[in-house]
């Protein structure tokens, strides 16, 4: 690590801070903010050098135990920095991280002879720990950086595999965690001054510590691209499912009122069972075709008959009950008066209104058209009265008629539900 | 419509063509004061203009009709609000009610009928679409021995009188037509109507609580 030049003495405050500009321009360096540990001294570093951020970090750690140089080296380097970086990146090579290795190993020793020491117990161990992280954690080149970020965010829990995956990965991920051991060993067996350390329990922390220092940074790098990989993998989910509903419904829909061209009933009649089915989809009710109650198995009918015989109903529901055999009669005979009002009554409104109340639902079915005399009914629509009625009494309701002429039609349609309770049902 | 060209009205609703709509269709029978898209901008016109009833979309961003009528009724407590809305949810309809609203139709009411409406709220009165009295007969549906320790019982049920003129409102039957079926006067009916709304806003039912809740209203 080459020893910073000595600043110019302060003659007066204007050279002085000249001559800390040309200092700095001879640095050629600068602290790098998006990629720091303290303050991004390391990484600034290391882009000039083209080694490993990482070696650096580690070197710096290894040179504070040696009397705090490291330490010194850091805040000088910090004090030299550039405001901003002035020269590309050099590119990082295998060649230049050996040969920055080898000066901090250089400077360790001589530092050892010059007695700027911590003592051997702590030292050594610490270097060939680092050492032994650097070795497995330097990710070369470029290449060899995108396949791991690639692997990683792919398999998931599996790290030694993604450490496995080549030849050159696997020669160094055994000689980092050979390294990694002799440095945790080493502290165990040489350190005079923690002898407490020689018990089990320091010794677990101790592998703990080295266990961290193998795997610690592929996990974070793990868990931060998981996390993003997740969230967008959620959205495209949603992006899919609200694409392929609007395409099936409100694009289809959108189609067919502009083939319904000078109609304006039928395209209003297209806009509101549309406007419909898309409130209940937005309100997550569920999909149309399991209708499991009285409420939805009506929503449906009314819906179909509003497009098929182009009538607006008002529908109100009040509680609710399981869709059985005797419900869907009732509904089918809402139906089937919803159907005579659209051909008979002369409007294009009606109103449904059903109320499951303890042991019977009740159902409403009102139009404000023509009405009729029911004593003189034409054919056609006794009929219709006629399969109403049948309808409920096969299961064990009537069916009510009121209508004049001019005063519009009201059926009431009562069908006993033996067991309804509407509280359960809500 | 006579003798509602004197009556005030304030339109909020985000939607620009629909604001256009109404007052198109109410702009000769009443006197539309301004409108506005978003809920800041409501707040400070109907504390300045102090219409006297204002048209409130239940949907909006920003808080929705729901913040318009907290904010206003801080500063200004007798405002008048109708809910008009496309909403087909209960909790954000009885929401609005329980926040001071005097009424809720929708947006599919004929105009005529959208004048009445801002008539009778402007008088005092409530009103009640048909969607809204079903979610009041939902509301107040389970017995009365459910509802444990309640503050007040005469709040938290309905009289069968209110229950009948509610369901002839669900059925789509207008106030008139259900005084006729029921052989009662239109005044009766709306004080029925009234008293439902008391209940609605006052009562502390499991299910208008727990809808309102949702809301964070209470």
């Amino acid at each position: 690590m080459p020893a910073p030049p000595p600043p110019p003495p302060p003659r007066a405050t204007a050279d002085a801070t000249a001559a800390a500009r040309a200092v700095r321009r001879r640095a050629g360096f600068a602290r790098h903010p998006d990629d720091r540990v303290v303050v991004g001294v390391c990484a600034g570093l290391a882009a000039r050098l083209g080694v490993d951020a990482l070696l650096l970090r580690l070197a710096t750690v290894v040179l504070a135990l040696a009397g705090g140089v490291g330490v010194m080296l850091y805040l000088a380097a910090w004090l030299l920095a550039d405001d901003e970086q002035s020269r590309p990146p050099r590119p990082v090579t295998t060649q230049q991280n050996v040969a920055v290795g080898l000066v901090v190993l250089g400077v360790l020793l001589l530092l050892r002879d010059l007695d700027l020491w911590f003592g051997d117990g702590v030292v050594l161990p610490v270097l060939l720990g680092a050492a032994g992280s650097v070795v497995i954690w330097s990710r070369g080149d470029a290449d060899d950086r995108e396949r791991w970020t690639r692997l990683g965010g792919r398999i998931p829990g599996n790290p030694v595999q993604v450490m496995l995956a080549d030849r050159s990965a696997r020669v160094r991920l055994l000689v980092g965690a050979g390294l990694v051991a002799i440095g945790v060993t080493a502290f165990l067996a040489t350190s005079e001054a923690v002898v407490a350390l020689r018990q089990v329990g320091a010794a677990v922390l101790a592998t703990l510590a080295g266990a961290v220092l193998v795997l610690g940074p592929w996990v974070a790098r793990l868990v931060s691209e998981l996390g993003e990989e997740r969230a967008e993998r959620v959205r495209t989910e949603e992006r899919a499912e609200v694409a392929a509903h609007l395409h099936d419904s409100v694009l289809q829909t959108l189609a067919l009122i502009q083939r319904a061209g000078t109609e304006p009933r039928r395209m209003a009649q297209l806009a509101r069972s549309q406007e419909r089915e898309l409130r209940a989809w937005l309100y997550g009710r569920r999909e149309p075709a399991d209708a499991t109650t009285l409420r939805a198995l009506l929503d449906d009918t009314v819906a179909e008959v509003e497009v098929s015989h182009e009538l607006v109903v008002e529908l109100v529901v009040v509680g609710d009950a399981p869709a059985d055999g005797e419900v869907a009669a009732l509904v089918a005979a809402v139906r089937e008066a919803l159907v005579n009002v659209a051909r008979h009554a002369g409007v294009d409104r009606a109103a449904v209104y059903v109320e499951v109340e303890p042991g019977a639902v009740t159902a409403f079915v009102r139009d404000r058209g023509r009405g009729f005399d029911a004593d003189a009914v034409p054919d056609d629509r006794r009929g219709v009265a006629d399969s109403v009625r049948g309808r409920l009494a096969r299961h064990g309701g009537r069916a009510t008629l009121t209508t004049a002429p001019g005063a519009g039609t009201e059926w009431e349609l009562v069908l006993p539900l033996p067991g309804t309770d509407p509280q359960e049902q809500r | 419509m006579s003798g509602t060209a004197h009556i005030t009205v304030y339109l909020v609703d985000d939607h620009r063509l629909f604001r256009a709509g109404v007052r198109a269709e109410l702009g000769q029978h009443v006197h539309i004061v301004g409108d506005a898209g978003d809920v800041d901008v409501a707040i400070g016109d109907v504390r300045r203009l102090k219409p006297d009833v204002v048209l409130l979309d239940v949907h909006m961003p920003g808080g929705g009709g729901l913040a318009v009528i907290e904010a206003v009724r801080q500063t200004h407590p007798d405002q008048v609000f109708l809910a008009l809305s496309v909403s087909d949810a209960a909790e954000d309809v009885i929401a609005v009610i329980r926040g001071g609203a005097r009424g809720y139709v929708t947006k599919t009411i004929a105009p005529a009928d959208l004048v009445d409406a801002v008539r009778r709220v402007h008088e005092g009165d409530a009103v009640f679409g048909p969607r809204l009295a079903g979610f009041v007969l939902d509301a107040f549906a389970s017995p009365a021995g459910e509802i444990a320790a309640s503050s007040d019982p005469e709040l938290d049920q309905l009289t069968s009188r209110e229950k009948e003129v509610m369901r002839h409102i669900a059925r789509g039957f207008t106030y008139r037509e259900t005084g006729q079926r029921l052989s009662i006067s239109v005044k009766t009916v709306e004080t029925h109507v009234s008293s439902v709304l008391r209940k609605l806003q006052l009562s502390n039912r499991h299910e208008l609580t727990a809808w309102a809740a949702t809301r964070r209203i209470i």
